[in-house]
């Protein structure tokens, strides 16, 4: 246990600064590199979960796909690579007390809500046969619906960019 | 491990997405805050999935992973369009709708 919460504390350290870096970096490209610490981070967590196919899922579709599609975004709609002064807004500022408010908020809900509320710790792994028995049985119909999003997104995707 | 140390960790992640969707000006970095908001979320449902011993929450972490995907590609597709149509993505002069 001791040796899970050593992992949860480092990898959280790391996703918070990483997440951090993403909002407040003054080069897009060094953004993405610190968005793709993050979801790794995020993935890291999800194994401490309990849930290593949804962390496959996140490093194959997020680092993977994802990071590629920011980065191909970077590159065509910006000249140069280099730093960039005008990525925030004039009253970017404003940001600091509207998070800061929100997370006391949430911070104070879970803490009255959960309290010292421990995780079960003699869970095993989550089989990626559960997974797949419950997509293709109780959520057939959002899973049908999520191919149309998906089959509409990529037809809108390929409409919206083309050159003509 | 507590339920509260992944639930306040994803309460962090989700309002320094929320500080990123503020305060960015640049449509592509609004994107990634928008993606870190997500993830948070992801975080949430899987630690509610071990805490009741359920799979549901796997199964809809991974709906949202497919769905961030579609937004992702589509929320591309249209800044590169902005960009065509005006040299520029700078969120704040997209203002030809204001009244």
């Amino acid at each position: 246990m001791v040796a899970q919460n050593i992992a949860f504390g480092i990898i959280a350290a790391i996703m918070v600064v990483g997440a951090l870096r993403v909002v407040t970096v003054n080069n897009v490209v060094h953004a993405a590199l610190w968005l793709v610490l993050v979801l790794a981070g995020a993935a890291a967590q999800y194994v401490l979960l309990t849930a290593e196919f949804v962390a496959v899922t996140q490093v194959l579709v997020y680092i993977g796909a994802v990071m590629v599609l920011f980065l191909f975004g970077t590159m065509l709609t910006r000249a140069q690579l280099g730093k960039e002064k005008l990525l925030n807004n004039p009253t970017w500022y404003l940001g600091i007390p509207a998070s800061l408010l929100l997370l006391g908020v949430m911070i104070m809900a879970l803490t009255s809500s959960f309290g010292d509320e421990k995780l079960p710790t003699d869970s095993e792994l989550v089989s990626t046969q559960a997974i797949s028995d419950q997509i293709f049985g109780p959520y057939l119909l959002p899973f049908w619906a999520l191919s149309f999003v998906l089959l509409v997104a990529v037809i809108g995707a390929i409409v919206l960019a083309r050159k003509d | 491990m507590l339920v509260n140390q992944f639930l306040i960790l994803a309460a962090v992640l989700f309002c320094i997405g929320v500080y990123g969707v503020i305060a960015r000006r640049n449509a592509v970095m609004v994107l990634m805050s928008i993606e870190l908001i997500l993830n948070s979320v992801n975080i949430n449902f899987l630690a509610f999935a071990l805490r009741n011993g359920s799979v549901d929450g796997h199964v809809f972490a991974l709906y949202i992973i497919a769905v961030a995907a579609a937004e992702v590609g589509v929320g591309l597709a249209l800044v590169l369009l902005v960009y065509r149509n005006r040299k520029s993505i700078a969120l704040d002069e997209l203002s030809e709708m204001k009244g």
